[in-house]
């Protein structure tokens, strides 16, 4: 039964409907999603390995960063996490304008979150602290470095998604780009939630 | 599933799911924050995990709409999950074992 399927599918080339095209996008995502789990698992993994080795030095210097400016960060990206959700729920619904909107407040809350980190990296360079002072420090601004790139990455394709959006390419038939957008944006969320206690709350 | 499009079956998830999961989300945060004031010794980064991947639970399972995936969502999902122990756990297990060579 299966193979039979299968070889009709071929004898069709290309031809797809709408709901394999919707499903094989959303896993692909998923997929990519994975590779990007590796590329800071890589990086976790260093960290569990110093933190092991030198507990005293990872204490002492996570003092250095600041936890409110980290907590506020935090709450700013859950919240866009939430905006995302519900512009994606929108759109499903055929809600352009609100769904559009609900992007652009993604959009400022993502810029927010970039805001609140350059004053972050700006008083850690008044203090004299580079990523060469420690391995903490190394860990502490590679890891958030990465995170903040693919932040900026994030709102490049928002800012795209909610153009598109707005000129109403987008509706309750045909949301696939805003899905896959939100994934994205969702799992840099997921990536701080791991990064906030790791860095800023050590005891 | 009061909702119908093109697509049939296609879950749409309510507003209010999203922001029971958001006030769910904050106070995660918020223990978070309190547990790392107080002294568990070895078990405060232990606390501070869990936390952490109940809210990428929740992140996952409801605004990355996980629970409404098909199973081979699920796999793409889980796999990498399991590379990353993996990577981890074999990269500890090297590291902190070499005493004994």
């Amino acid at each position: 039964m299966e193979q039979a399927n299968m070889e009709h599918a071929e004898d069709h080339g290309l031809h797809m409907t709408p709901e394999q095209e919707y499903s094989s996008s959303k896993l692909g995502m998923w997929l990519f999603l994975g590779t990007e789990i590796m590329l800071f698992g890589g990086l976790f993994a260093a960290y569990a390995i110093f933190r092991a080795k030198y507990p005293e030095m990872f204490a002492e210097s996570h003092e250095e960063l600041n936890r409110e400016m980290g907590a506020i960060n935090t709450c700013i990206l859950i919240f866009s996490s939430l905006t995302m959700a519900i512009a994606v729920t929108a759109i499903q619904r055929g809600k352009q304008m609100m769904a559009g909107l609900l992007i652009v407040v993604t959009i400022l809350c993502g810029l927010g979150f970039g805001v609140v980190k350059y004053f972050e990296y700006g008083a850690k360079f008044a203090h004299h602290i580079y990523p060469d002072t420690n391995i903490f420090f190394s860990l502490y601004y590679l890891m958030t470095g990465l995170h903040m790139l693919h932040v900026f990455i994030g709102l490049g394709i928002l800012a795209v998604i909610a153009v598109l959006t707005f000129k109403g390419k987008f509706n309750e038939n045909y949301s696939t780009p805003v899905e896959l957008g939100g994934l994205y944006w969702h799992l840099v969320d997921l990536i701080w939630i791991y990064l906030f206690p790791l860095l800023y709350l050590i005891h | 599933m009061s909702e119908h499009t093109h697509s049939g079956e296609k879950h749409i998830s309510s507003y209010t799911s999203y922001f029971i999961v958001w006030i769910v989300l904050m106070i995660l945060t918020a223990i978070t924050v309190y547990v790392s004031y107080l002294d568990f010794g070895q078990l405060n980064i232990v606390i501070a995990m869990i936390v952490a991947s109940i809210k990428a639970g929740a992140v996952a399972l409801f605004f990355m709409h996980l629970k409404f995936e098909d199973s081979i969502t699920w796999l793409f999902a889980l796999f990498p999950l399991g590379l990353l122990f993996l990577l981890i756990g074999m990269t500890i297990l090297d590291t902190f074992t070499r005493i004994f060579l």
